[in-house]
């Protein structure tokens, strides 16, 4: 079956093949990776061929100029994490049929990963915001005599499984909205690891991982797209454990943030009249002291009243309002 | 058809403009809409991501008050939707989440069965109301017209909650519709993407840069406007457009239509009679273009 593949290129010396052309790229205005040229080839491959399998058919037998990073081809190491027409996947575990797209498919190093050459992305940021969050155990039991082992429980390890199996590919992060404009956030791998030390009953800092977690870069600056659950290759779905992170941060105590004040205004607002209240939740999840923040703020106000958007002045409660007041006190918690 | 109409917070307080066309449109499209006025709102996931059993009650209750309608739930905004599936999911997966949430409904007249389907109008028209009464519907072909769709997260991930295993085809209805109605939809990556409302609060620049990328995306790829079906989107993309294209250093001036006004366009309505006017980023441009003027 022949197969037509479109793979972005680039070379630090400038040099590419005559047929490479200059292309329009999935046009990040985020782009941290420099101008590349789309080639063209084709390949004849059986249908069931995955998009990797056409990558090593190119190097091998059109050209070996192909930069491609890859290794167990069977979705274990996490070396070939690359976009395949504009998303992250693994490109051992994409079938190039299910991948074509008006006849062909296009593969290229991410524009928001600083690039090396061809497909092959400068994986730097990633670890750098791995090691950030400190992905090991900071044990507070001492350590066992010789010829015995940490005791946990069954129970709380089956709580971390999903975090474990996280092969590092960087899919995620790749297709990270949040990183594509904010090169700072750690990101939806580091934070789901994140979750995977302080969610371990074993772990000793915890209360220090959460204050360091909920600081700006950190899981308040997540803008829970879901990106990151759909393109995880091993079903880490890292977005689920940043959650997780912010509700263990706001009951250990870490509540000055945007973040939960926006939850709690939220609350407020849905608990008193069964109804966000658009008009106050903005001030009071900026915070009402934070002046610098709400100046920021006016000029859209000013826009959306001009346009009629302003939300009535008197915020009006939903009938049966008391029924909701119910739910809250018997679910309890912060936001009764 | 009869459906358990639940509008949203949003197209009640920020966004009239959404309320007014769903309901002008309904008529056309034989909607008759029963509104859920006691309906609370979903939380929007910030309440559920601090207190999941807060989410499952309030979610349940609203799924509850259209069972006892006896008919589906129509929402109008891609986040209530999103919401609403996933908590109907996990109820309708896991008998102890169910029996909490009922249990904390108890004695407040209303518990859930588990037999309520959630579905953004979008889908309505594919699954439920069927093309060909939308082509019947259709006075004013938007030739002329390139749209952009904007889906906005909810609609699309997660996908199992939202059914989008089962139907693929859910996410192209926006790209359908468009040619549907004689436009001629725009192929960008920004189609799926987050417009950072969620982040506005948090990190206000970031979340202008992130939606105001995808309208530059759009305009690029030369759209006189984007369609969207979740009026947070809008939010963020009309509301705050001047804001983010200071921050961008662009010139954006792309319109953001919802949903129910492009249809209401297409079946021959007035722009004034669907609130056309009351956009933060002036609709004239793209209006002009099928010869109408707000």
């Amino acid at each position: 079956m022949q197969f037509t593949i479109e793979v972005g290129r680039y070379s630090p010396e400038g040099t590419y093949a005559e047929s490479a052309v200059p292309g329009t790229p999935f046009p990040a205005p985020w782009d941290r990776s420099p101008a590349r040229r789309y080639q063209t080839y084709t390949v004849d491959l059986p249908e069931h061929a995955v998009v990797l399998d056409a990558l090593i058919a190119i190097r091998e037998y059109q050209d070996q100029s192909l930069a491609v990073r890859c290794a167990c081809r069977s979705a274990i190491c996490g070396s070939c994490a690359m976009w395949i027409n504009g998303h992250s996947h693994l490109a051992c575990k994409s079938k190039l049929s299910a991948f074509t797209k008006d006849g062909k498919t296009r593969v290229e190093s991410p524009p928001s990963m600083p690039i090396i050459r061809d497909l092959v992305c400068d994986m730097k940021p990633f670890w750098d915001k791995h090691l950030a969050v400190k992905p090991w155990l900071q044990n507070k039991q001492p350590v066992p005599p010789p010829n015995e082992e940490y005791r946990v429980s069954n129970a709380s390890m089956e709580e971390l499984i999903q975090e474990v199996s996280c092969i590092s590919c960087g899919a995620c992060l790749m297709d990270c909205e949040s990183f594509a404009v904010n090169p700072d956030f750690l990101g939806p791998q580091a934070l789901a690891q994140a979750y995977r030390y302080a969610g371990d009953p074993r772990d000793a800092e915890t209360k220090e991982r959460l204050a360091e977690y909920s600081k700006p870069g950190g899981i308040w600056d997540c803008t829970h797209c879901y990106e990151c659950v759909t393109q995880c290759p091993k079903g880490v779905a890292p977005l689920d454990q940043i959650l997780k992170l912010r509700k263990m941060a706001v009951d250990a105590g870490f509540t000055n943030n945007a973040g939960t004040r926006h939850a709690d205004a939220f609350a407020e607002s849905v608990r008193e009249s069964g109804r966000l209240n658009e008009l106050t939740l903005m001030p009071k999840s900026v915070g009402f002291f934070n002046i610098v923040e709400q100046i920021k703020t006016l000029p859209s106000a000013f826009n959306l009243i001009r346009a009629g958007k302003l939300p009535p002045l008197i915020h009006k409660k939903i009938p049966g309002v008391n029924r909701i007041k119910t739910i809250f006190e018997r679910v309890g918690g912060r936001f009764k | 058809m009869k459906v358990a109409f639940y509008p949203g917070c949003v197209s009640k307080g920020a966004c009239p403009e959404l309320y007014v066309s769903a309901k002008a449109i309904a008529e056309p499209l034989g909607l008759e809409l029963k509104e859920l006025t006691e309906a609370p709102c979903t939380g929007a996931g910030v309440l559920s991501e601090q207190n999941p059993q807060l989410g499952d009650a309030l979610n349940g209750l609203t799924l509850a008050m259209a069972e006892s309608e006896g008919a589906d739930l129509m929402t109008i905004c891609s986040t209530c939707q999103g919401v609403l599936s996933n908590h109907n999911y996990h109820l309708k997966q896991d008998k102890e989440r169910m029996d909490r949430a009922n249990a904390t409904l108890a004695d407040q007249g209303f518990q859930y069965g588990g037999t309520t389907k959630v579905k953004h109008l979008l889908w309505m028209l594919f699954e439920d109301i069927g093309i060909d009464r939308v082509t019947a519907a259709i006075k004013r072909k938007l030739t002329g017209l390139k749209i952009a769709p904007f889906y906005g997260c909810y609609i699309l991930r997660p996908e199992e909650s939202l059914g989008l295993k089962e139907r693929p085809e859910r996410k192209t209805y926006l790209e359908r519709l468009i040619a549907l109605l004689g436009a001629e939809p725009v192929e960008y990556r920004g189609a799926t993407k987050c417009c950072g409302f969620p982040m506005l609060t948090f990190n206000r620049e970031k979340a202008l840069a992130m939606g105001g990328n995808h309208i530059v995306e759009a305009k690029e790829k030369g759209a006189d406007l984007l369609v969207t079906p979740c009026p947070l989107c809008h939010l963020n993309l009309d509301g705050q457009q001047p804001d983010a294209a200071r921050v961008l250093k662009k010139d954006i001036g792309v319109p953001i239509f919802h949903l129910p006004q492009l249809l209401g366009l297409a079946f021959g309505m007035d722009p004034s009679e669907l609130r056309l006017d009351h956009h933060v980023v002036p609709t004239k441009g793209a209006l002009e273009k099928v010869e109408l003027k707000v």
